[in-house]
């Protein structure tokens, strides 16, 4: 079951990383509605991974939600370095947004027909929570690309070139890929990815984006294997301020 | 057995019918269809519920003011469970329930069936004038559950409760 455990931990660290990320727009967003809109999100994201980390704490025995999100080690994290990485500006966060919540809609609608119980429930009930997420993207791209100025087109292309070797590292395999895909716990990470790319393309035809070229070797892998940036490490120090203070805290 | 009252289906949903949503205080955790199940054995009584966002803050809020409220009408033994076998849904929402939002001046939920569209999303009558002639501000409002939108014919902003799947 150690690789149900680490699809499940790579999905719900993913969830919380950017939830956080999200977060951090609260009071700052470009608009009152962006402001919400990623608060929003952000709440979404934070509620996906606290029932997912319940999965792990009822079905594994591992510890309880809380401990999970806020008391493991940086390494012990195995989210990928896309959600990791600051906010930067809003278009590349939107661009971040459309790249990794595609992706997430595909791996939770893969998941319905998981053979883990459990997984499937949660990734029926995600799903159609999600679809708010990409209609959003959705129609931020759509508005700053096809409908947008010269600035923002710029924009949106220069933050896709930055973010896209980053959004190939969401599809790093797991260990022992082949065993889930073998379980039909889930499809993997390279039929996620083929399913996904098509989203892109279809959508970057329609926005008039361009999709970089990306050498093999610059590819953000490292994510699900532990390895992180010092993005994460000052993430997870800040996420676990309040906590350190006192673990023994009642709310 | 409550002073002579009999402990019955009835009389457990008659007492969930007032308990409300925190966040819409006009409609119960009855008709907003967060429960699931009600299982009475002797002077035991289980609750099952669920919440409608995964995300929900007020879960356990509502899951002891049930408790509460249970404990108040002179039940003894009563347990309130989060039902994991059934998930919420927006058809959920019973049609009194539907009525109880218009007049808190939110726009209802579109019958989906199961396949939420993006013009379901997007098309929604005023809650204040009935007009169908509205567009929609943002996908998110002030509570997870409720997308933000504008009536063309009277010009109020309203929001609304969203069509989940």
């Amino acid at each position: 079951m150690e690789v149900v455990k680490d699809l499940i931990l790579r999905i719900a660290d993913d969830a919380l990383m950017i939830g956080h990320r999200n977060s951090e727009w609260t009071g700052i967003g470009p608009i009152l509605e962006e402001d919400i809109a990623f608060s929003s999100m952000a709440q979404d994201k934070i509620g996906h991974s606290q029932a997912l980390y319940n999965i792990l704490h009822e079905e594994f025995q591992m510890n309880d939600p809380d401990h999970l999100a806020f008391r493991r080690n940086v390494k012990d994290f195995r989210s990928c370095h896309l959600v990791d990485l600051p906010i930067g500006d809003y278009a590349f966060t939107l661009v971040r947004h459309f790249f990794f919540d595609h992706a997430e809609a595909l791996r939770y609608e893969a998941l319905c027909s998981s053979s883990f119980t459990p997984l499937a429930k949660l990734a029926l009930k995600f799903k159609g929570e999600i679809k708010y997420h990409t209609l959003h993207a959705d129609i931020w791209m759509k508005s700053l690309t096809l409908n947008g100025s010269e600035e923002s087109k710029a924009r949106i292309q220069s933050a896709v070139n930055e973010l896209y070797p980053y959004a190939l590292g969401l599809f790093e395999p797991g260990i022992n890929e082949q065993q889930l895909i073998d379980s039909k716990v889930f499809i993997g990470e390279a039929a996620l990815y083929n399913l996904w790319i098509q989203k892109v393309k279809d959508s970057f035809t329609q926005f008039n984006l361009i999709i970089p070229n990306v050498a093999d070797n610059k590819i953000q892998y490292g994510g699900r294997k532990g390895l992180h940036s010092q993005y994460l490490s000052e993430l997870v120090n800040e996420m676990t301020e309040v906590i350190r203070t006192d673990y023994e805290a009642e709310w | 057995m409550v002073n002579e009252k009999i402990i019955d289906r009835e009389f457990v949903m008659n007492i969930l019918s007032k308990v409300m949503d925190p966040e819409i205080p006009v409609i119960s955790v009855v008709d907003m269809g967060m429960i699931t199940d009600v299982i009475i054995n002797g002077e035991q009584v289980t609750v099952k519920m669920i919440p409608t966002f995964t995300a929900c803050p007020a879960i356990k809020l509502m899951q002891q003011n049930i408790y509460d409220n249970l404990l108040k009408s002179g039940l003894s033994q009563v347990e309130v469970l989060i039902d994991k076998e059934i998930r919420w849904n927006s058809d959920r929402v019973s049609e009194k329930g539907k009525k109880l939002l218009e007049e808190f001046k939110l726009g209802t939920p579109a019958t989906h069936h199961g396949n939420v569209t993006e013009e379901m999303i997007s098309k929604s009558k005023c809650p204040y004038c009935g007009s169908e002639n509205t567009t929609m501000n943002s996908l998110f409002g002030s509570t997870l559950c409720r997308s933000t939108h504008y009536c063309f014919d009277c010009k109020m902003k309203f929001e609304r409760f969203k069509p989940i799947a």
